[in-house]
């Protein structure tokens, strides 16, 4: 996701340990770090995590608001997802509008959320056409140590399930606010795996250094039912065909693994 | 477009007539724009894509340059014309990230170590869109850096498959990618088998998943053949004027 | 070990071009023991070596090319050069002038301006720096007269045409001094504009066939008919 320059002899010792099925942390090559998730940590916001992934750390908050619906789905409310790459989590963040890296972060995030519909966006309308809720997820990355995809994705479910929305009832189409808070309708639970590839071999969970070495990077976003609902190549590699099936299989088994970390089933 | 009734017919045929496994038409004209080092033009059913490479060239501004490669950038851009709503032109956030997952389904084609501390630009401008303009916008980036010269290992063709009403379908068009259930966008080197770009929305199983991927390399490689001859008949369209 | 062209066909980028015991020529590499096409262009069989004549290539200096260039920039050490590849080129003050070079005194645009053209020689050049080029040799200087045209830089051998004969012949029957660059870049000066335009079609049509055989001839003949049809004109 960066490009800053790691040490040749760093280079040749990632690449050695891979071929050996081998990581320079320790962790086998389908192996996650350790993650950690906090709910509910702001209090402003409607919903909230932080993700612990190894190093990495992101945090998300949710706000609802009201809004107008799009015009060609007048009778569902509005997701937005904007991810903020904060100069204070890495040497290589710099201020200023969202670059593409940022913009690819939120995309994916976004579409996962999105294909399998963890969001009952359809109870979020309040006027059909007219009045809806806008959920706002934004991520915030606020320590880059590598796979900054699968931690905010994980930190958005989990702050999704930790979002509240008031109570209100409708009086000639103004809200009222009524006491007590109901969590928002979530249907789905998508959880994003990310592979690189290093020589020529897959691993999962990618740190920085690996990602700062890796010729590829895959991520295969899975739901509940097991189904892929989003996938993302990145870098300026290449993956075989026998390589993206084999990581859909091990996206399939690790996901199941993630979401109970969120999800109490 | 407001959503159809069926996007697939009694006897399974889909909107415009095709088979489930049928790519839309498809055109294509190498080396069309005189200024740019190399161009080409598209049309794949509606779509009408334009791409042009400039390059390799020295960069601008200088701290961008590499060392020990070439950079390759890339702009997809889609004409504020090119859809039934006009498009602001302003790069929207879409066309960044598109902009990226191209640039990185081509870079791995280009032999860019060959030329250090250079850039080389690639510009996809699409003049009308239809579904599937990434893909559309990859297979004519790639014939216009052949056309420029650019030494590749392969053309990079790409092509999506998808499903709609619980079939799969290669080459979906806007409406079928709008109402139907997946949508599986792949760019490849089909000479030596390596997938550059990969993006999936929707929902499929495992299973379908990977026929999905099946149908849509077996598009590439039809695409792939005729990337070959539009390049091919640049050159025998001369001789044959001399054979005359 | 199979090949799977003919000689002279035309390939285009990750063809397959031979497997097994060959050497990777111009244009083509290898992986395993697979000889693929980078660049479209006609594959050549020679014995085990397997190249691709490019018809679309652009030009990288090599030290020893004649090149024409144009000046871009004026320092106070030298000029910058544009010579028609990715690199632009560095033209020393100290080449130019021969004594002591002292900038205060000597103003470098008074020598060469920017849009100046130049018949350059490549002196340096390697993947870490830009190509040096200097003119003070004979031959070599600005020029201040004459058609500039840009031809594929490939092009340039079939141009010159065995031992010469394609660029000696086009001179003669137009009756113009042609300076070739290396680089693609061509000057043409003649007596009369017409005469410049009738070189300039020769060459441009060179370019176009120069896969083709046979084609001296063509040219020639080719000229020939211009020159005729022309005097026609002059005497109706």
């Amino acid at each position: 996701m960066i490009s800053s320059i790691v040490s040749k002899v760093k280079q040749k010792q990632i690449a050695q340990l891979v071929a050996n099925r081998k990581r320079i942390d320790g962790r086998g090559l389908t192996d996650y770090r350790e993650i950690k998730v906090e709910a509910g940590i702001i209090e402003r916001a409607e919903g909230s995590a932080r993700v612990l992934l190894g190093k990495t750390q992101v945090l998300v908050g949710v706000k609802i608001d009201i809004g107008e619906p799009f015009s060609d789905i007048p009778d569902q409310g509005v997701l937005t997802v904007n991810a903020e790459l904060v100069p204070l989590a890495s040497p290589t963040f710099e201020p200023g509008p969202p670059d593409e890296n940022s913009i690819e972060l939120a995309r994916v995030v976004d579409r996962g959320i999105r294909e399998s519909k963890a969001i009952g966006l359809e109870d979020l309308c309040i006027t059909p056409g007219k009045k809806v809720f806008v959920v706002f997820i934004d991520v915030y990355v606020l320590n880059h140590d590598g796979n900054l995809i699968d931690a905010s994705a994980l930190a958005a479910l989990a702050a999704l399930l930790n979002t509240k929305m008031y109570n209100y009832e409708l009086k000639d189409d103004e809200i009222i606010r009524k006491p007590g808070y109901k969590p928002l309708p979530i249907r789905n639970y998508p959880i994003a795996i990310t592979f690189g590839k290093i020589n020529n071999q897959l691993i999962v969970d990618p740190w920085l250094e690996e990602e700062q070495v890796m010729d590829a990077r895959l991520t295969m976003t899975i739901d509940k039912e097991g189904n892929i609902c989003s996938i993302q190549k990145g870098g300026s590699g290449y993956f075989t065909t026998q390589q993206i099936l084999e990581a859909a299989k091990i996206a399939k088994e690790r996901a199941t693994e993630l979401r109970k970390l969120v999800v109490e089933t | 477009m407001s959503k159809p009734e069926k996007l697939l017919d009694k006897k399974g045929l889909r909107l415009d007539g095709r088979k489930l496994d049928e790519l839309r038409p498809i055109k294509m004209e190498v080396g069309v724009l005189s200024n740019a080092d190399g161009s080409a033009y598209l049309e794949q059913g509606k779509n009408k894509v334009l791409a042009a490479v400039y390059g390799p060239k020295e960069v601008h501004p200088k701290h961008l340059a590499l060392a020990d490669r070439a950079i390759l950038r890339c702009r997809y851009h889609m004409a504020p014309f090119s859809v039934e709503e006009r498009k602001s032109p302003a790069p929207s956030r879409r066309e960044i990230e598109l902009s990226k997952v191209i640039r990185e389904a081509l870079e791995p084609a280009v032999f860019l170590e060959y030329y250090p501390r250079t850039a080389i630009d690639v510009f996809i401008e699409i003049l009308q869109a239809d579904g599937g303009t990434r893909c559309a916008g990859i297979t004519t980036a790639a014939l216009a850096l052949a056309d420029a010269g650019v030494p590749m290992r392969d053309l990079v063709v790409a092509c999506a498959a998808g499903k709609i009403e619980g079939k799969l379908v290669l080459d979906l068009m806007d409406l079928e990618d709008k109402y139907g259930e997946a949508d599986v966008p792949l760019a490849m080197m089909p000479g030596i088998n390596a997938v550059t770009l990969l993006q999936m929305d929707g929902s499929l199983t495992l299973e379908e998943f990977q026929n999905a991927v099946k149908m849509a390399m077996e598009g590439c490689k039809q695409i792939y053949e005729e990337q070959k001859k539009a390049l091919r008949a640049r050159y025998i369209a001369i001789k044959e004027a001399i054979n005359e | 070990m199979p090949t799977f062209f003919e000689s002279k066909e035309l390939v285009t980028p990750g063809d397959l071009l031979a497997e097994g015991d060959y050497i990777a020529g111009e244009n083509t590499y290898q992986e395993d023991k697979k000889i693929f096409a980078e660049r479209i262009g006609l594959v050549e069989y020679d014995n085990r070596k397997v190249r691709v004549v490019a018809l679309r290539a652009f030009y990288i200096p090599r030290i020893g090319d004649v090149v024409i260039g144009m000046i871009t920039e004026v320092g106070f050490n030298g000029w910058e050069v544009d010579i028609n590849a990715p690199y632009t080129a560095i033209l020393r003050a100290s080449d130019v002038l021969e004594r002591g070079f002292r900038p205060q005194k000597n103003d470098l645009l008074s020598i060469l301006d920017i849009g100046d053209l130049v018949i350059a020689k490549v002196t340096a050049y390697d993947r870490g720096s830009n190509p040096v080029i200097k003119i003070s040799e004979p031959g070599l200087g600005k020029i201040s007269r004459g058609q500039l045209i840009k031809v594929t830089p490939t092009k340039i051998p079939r141009i010159i045409g065995r031992k010469g004969s394609m660029i000696s012949m086009i001179k003669r029957e137009t009756n113009c001094r042609i300076t070739l660059g290396q680089n693609g870049l061509i000057i043409i000066s003649g007596k009369t504009r017409e005469d410049e335009q009738l070189a300039i079609m020769a060459l441009r049509k060179v370019e176009d066939e120069s896969h083709t055989s046979g084609l001296t001839d063509r040219i020639a003949e080719m000229i020939r008919k211009e020159k005729e049809g022309r005097r026609k004109n002059v005497q109706t």
